[in-house]
């Protein structure tokens, strides 16, 4: 090889159909026969259904049928758990309650799905939807995570004593006793409410069960296809074989994607089996805001004790995390934000306990971040309050307390969301955080910018928020790589792609393994029918494990077309080199073979091939790290507040990202932008409203607020490499590492524009309204 | 069509246009422009993410304006002319606006990306030489979860010069 492609701006192989609207999406499906489904959904968030008359619907010309839980029979049965409570934490209480296809006794959540009607068109089948009469109770609704937890609580699960859905506690070292030896010690009440993922994509899958062949064929807008195959095949007494997922292009997943079973992919696939026709269901923005999951809410008191010169002893954060109506997601959330609540820092005392709440709202799993803006958020809020105390410079405070480059691997002893030891692979923080500062221009900025600004009477701030990312977890992923006839490269691996590049990150490590073009790749994704070993694309793990997959596979196969290339060439093959899609003898080019030859040589038509001969240039592997690689990052701003409007003007953006080898700088500055924007509507625009009912006040794109380009500002890029060792391609995930620090950044740099009036902010989100009390409030100093 | 026939279902004889191909189809009135574009004539390009003309995927030009086909009865289309993404360019020759997304990146999972496209092929035809401010101000009404916007912004500059230094016929 005579040029690297890793860490090359290639572009995108993807592109050219995404542009030209010839990539297939869930909705563009279309099947001889095709029928429709609508759901009927409860505008109640706790109710006891008493009764329900779908007659009429039934009766409405171009409905071929409507299922209720009691037409489901037998069948009908709750959602499998997608993860179970880790079996290695000690005293760990978990009460399993799932998500079920239709309700048949008791509403918890407003917008769970009651009723599905199956027509010859989506117009005629939510017609009919209005046709269904339903006899409700309704019931008082649990929807403050506080009053959830008081005895006299109305409870979510009549079954269950209260509204504790699970309790974990972790600690390393002795707090009790760092707080004993504290010069100070401060106690915070942080309140981070929930938001919505918001893919453009809505969710939607199509069920097409062929009774000759007897066999499914399910398009889903789903993370992971493999499990959902597994698990439905299971559930309708099929052979997994029997059953084939395809996750075509997904137009973004961000996390809810990853949740299974939702109530659809339950009912669909059955109802398409039983009526042995085709049918899809695509999600309208209104369901998706209601039956979509979503996260973030949690409320934590904090404390935390420092030496006067601004050390932390230790660190203690007992929280209530919101997990919604039922929880088949486990503890992965609490999990991430136990982990990141201690940050980067050398903290050697730490406490931390959550309850995990059912309360009557949508479910919660993982949104881009899961549970680590959270952690972060709390580690830097008690940071820049002890910064003030103690009279330490921000940075400064920061600067003491961050893990040295000497101490990795850096083991916190406790369990991370993949019930693996937290081990803080490499690092190399405060080089990382330096440079963020020397980009953003930190000092000159405090020492005179600021001061000139604000006698000019400008509201102007400056944050700087340090942040772990726990990435590229286990158990595995797999793929498998094949030079084909053609001299092109198949390759194909499980997990499903929303948009990150996959198409050509994957290309170039299979490319630089094999001296071809990245576009001379072709790779399918999340097509069980391709690959049927894998879990899915979650946890900021594609480039880490599946990435580290395809090249130990595409490094078998290179040793293969080596080996069959010396035999053909006479030539050893340490003197061979593979470029332009041929092996060459180094010294001498025109002494070359194509791969396109090496491939049908090693996959003969006719002919003996010697004993225990595989076909072909291919090759099967698969990777699963020992623990998670751990990315580190900074993010650095510049705003300015409009104090009649509260509307904030973002001057400056800086990021440094330390996510290992970079694979493809293009794709990874991408996945930065996107990821800082979900974390500025995290900061400053986008909160659920429920009210005290359970209703969503803010339902649709009119009232939810996503950031779009006239609110983003010019983010800046900068990398440090610090290569994971866990690895051979040296790679952290970065999928989650724009979104996670920002609403910390934010809360500080808002603090520090409106230092005259002592501000402290507690919570998250924020918004222009929410900031005008919060500063009418105080008095100017 | 007996008269006792609601309204609703009463259907209307469309005829139109669409990237440059003439359509004759009877459908019903309540049937939304995208709904036609995507089920009845299979141009899937055009995506549905709000369905309440707030996100923009679904914009098409309507006679080169661009419109929210969600908002849009296919009826109200009767007798104009409407593009789609598939009329902007194809995978052997890109349009320039979707060759620029290309090169800076501008898209990512892609399902905003052909409203995106049709919005910025009409404020170009407008403004050839936006400035940063107003090309934010044209993306405005056009959501993306997955870039920031910074790309696609890159995008349209690029856009904007390449089509200066080679003009090209306008979209069909």
């Amino acid at each position: 090889m005579t040029k690297t492609l890793i860490g090359q701006r290639v572009l995108r192989n993807e592109d050219p159909r995404l542009l030209t609207g010839q990539a297939q999406f869930v909705d563009d499906v279309e099947i001889p026969g095709l029928l429709h489904a609508a759901f009927l959904r409860s505008d109640h968030a706790h109710a006891r259904l008493l009764g329900l008359d779908v007659s009429a619907a039934r009766e409405r010309p171009g409905v071929v049928a409507v299922f209720t839980a009691e037409d489901m029979g037998a069948d009908w049965e709750p959602g499998p758990p997608l993860v179970s409570p880790p079996p290695t934490a000690k005293d760990v209480l978990f009460h399993s309650r799932r998500q079920v296809p239709l309700v048949k006794d008791k509403i918890r959540h407003a917008g769970e799905a009651i009723a599905v009607v199956i027509a010859e068109s989506r117009y005629i089948a939510e017609d009919a939807v209005e046709d269904i009469v339903v006899d409700l109770e309704p019931l008082e609704a649990v929807v403050d995570l506080e009053m959830a937890m008081q005895p006299d609580s109305p409870r979510v699960h009549d079954d269950l004593e209260s509204n504790l859905a699970a309790h974990l506690f972790q600690k390393k070292g002795d707090y009790d006793a760092a707080r004993k030896q504290a010069d100070l010690v401060l106690q915070r009440r942080i309140v981070i409410d929930r938001g919505a993922a918001a893919a453009m994509e809505n969710r939607g899958i199509v069920a097409d069960w062929d009774e000759k062949s007897q066999h499914l064929t399910i398009w889903d807008t789903t993370q992971a296809p493999i499990p959902i195959r597994n698990g439905t095949a299971a559930r309708l007494g099929l052979s997994e074989n029997q059953v084939r997922v395809i996750a075509p292009f997904i137009g973004g997943g961000f996390g809810p994607k990853m949740m299974m079973f939702y109530s659809e992919e339950l009912v669909i696939p059955w109802a398409a089996k039983k009526l042995k026709r085709p049918i899809k269901w695509i999600e309208d923005r209104r369901e998706n805001f209601y039956a979509t999951t979503q996260e973030r809410g949690q409320i934590h008191h904090v404390e935390i004790a420092l030496s006067r010169d601004g050390h932390i002893l230790g660190l203690k954060d007992i929280f209530l995390h919101d997990t919604g109506a039922y929880d088949p997601y486990g503890l992965t959330i609490p999990l991430n934000t136990q982990c990141h609540a201690m940050g980067g820092y050398d903290i050697k005392n730490f406490t931390t306990e959550v309850s995990v709440v059912f309360t009557n709202k949508t479910l919660v799993t993982p949104v881009r971040g899961a549970g680590r803006p959270q952690g972060i958020y709390v580690i830097e809020r008690m940071l820049d309050a002890a910064a003030r105390e103690l009279v330490i410079d921000p940075v400064e405070i920061r600067r003491r307390n961050l893990i040295p480059p000497d101490a990795f691997p850096y083991e916190h002893g406790i369990i991370d969301q993949a019930f693996s030891p937290l081990i803080l692979d490499s690092g190399n923080y405060w080089a990382v955080m330096q440079k963020a500062l020397e980009m953003i221009g930190y000092e000159e900025f405090v020492r005179d910018e600021q001061p000139r600004l604000r006698k000019e009477g400008k509201y102007v701030g400056i944050g700087i928020a340090p942040f772990i990312e726990s990435t590229g977890v286990g158990p595995y992923e797999g793929a498998r790589v094949t030079v084909e006839a053609s001299g092109k490269i198949f390759v194909a691996t499980g997990v499903g792609t929303q948009g990150q590049g996959h198409f050509t990150t994957f290309a170039q490590v299979v490319a630089e393994q094999l001296g071809v073009a990245p576009s001379d790749v072709r790779l399918v994704s999340g097509d069980t029918a391709e690959f049927h070993w894998g879990t899915g694309t979650f946890a900021s793990r594609g480039a880490v494990v599946a990435g580290n997959a395809i090249h130990a596979a595409a490094s078998i196969v290179r040793r293969k077309v080596l080996e069959l290339a010396s035999k053909q060439l006479d030539t050893p093959e340490d003197e061979l080199e593979l470029e332009g899609g041929r092996v060459r003898v180094a010294d001498i080019p025109n002494r070359s073979i194509s791969l396109a030859e090496l491939a049908n040589l090693a996959n003969p038509l006719r002919g003996a091939v010697e004993p225990g001969t595989e076909p072909g240039l291919e090759a099967t592997a698969y990777f699963g790290p020992r623990y998670g690689a751990t990315a580190f990052g900074t993010h650095a701003m510049i705003l300015e507040i409009d104090p009649e409007t509260m509307m904030i003007d973002i001057k400056r953006y800086v990021t440094v990202e330390d996510c290992g080898t970079v694979l493809n700088p293009l794709i990874l500055e991408g996945q930065i932008h996107g990821g800082v924007s979900l974390g500025i509507g995290n900061a400053y625009y986008e909160k659920l409203h429920f009210d005290e009912n359970g209703q969503l006040l803010n339902a649709s794109f009119a009232d939810y607020l996503v950031p779009s380009a006239t609110e983003m500002p010019r983010i800046e890029v900068g990398h440090v490499e610090t290569r994971s060792p866990l690895n051979e391609l040296g790679t952290k995930g970065v999928g989650e590492a724009g979104t996670i620090p920002v609403p910390a950044l934010f809360a500080q740099a808002v603090e520090n524009a409106l230092a005259d009036r002592g501000l402290e902010i507690l919570e998250s989100p924020l918004s222009p309204n929410r900031l005008y009390e919060l500063w009418s409030r105080k008095e100017a100093r | 069509m007996a008269t006792t026939e609601p309204t609703l279902h009463q259907l209307f004889d469309l005829a139109l246009t669409v990237n440059g191909t003439r359509h004759e189809q009877a459908v019903e009135p309540r049937t939304l422009l995208s709904d036609f574009l995507r089920h009845d004539l299979g141009l899937t390009g055009t995506h549905v993410a709000c369905e309440h003309g707030v996100c923009g995927a679904c914009t098409v030009l309507l006679d080169g304006e661009p419109v929210r086909s969600c908002l849009v009865f296919a009826v109200q289309a009767h007798g104009h002319s409407v593009t789609t993404v598939e009329g902007l360019g194809s995978i052997e020759q890109l349009h320039p606006v979707q060759e620029a997304f290309r090169q800076a990146h501008g898209v990512q999972c892609g399902f905003c990306t052909p409203g995106i496209l049709t919005t910025v092929v009409a404020f170009l035809a407008e403004n050839p030489d936006p400035s940063e401010e107003e090309i934010r101000e044209a993306l405005s009404g056009n959501l993306c979860r997955c870039t920031g916007y910074q790309h696609i912004v890159d995008a349209v500059r690029l856009a904007a010069q390449n089509m200066k230094a080679a003009p090209q016929q306008p979209a069909r």
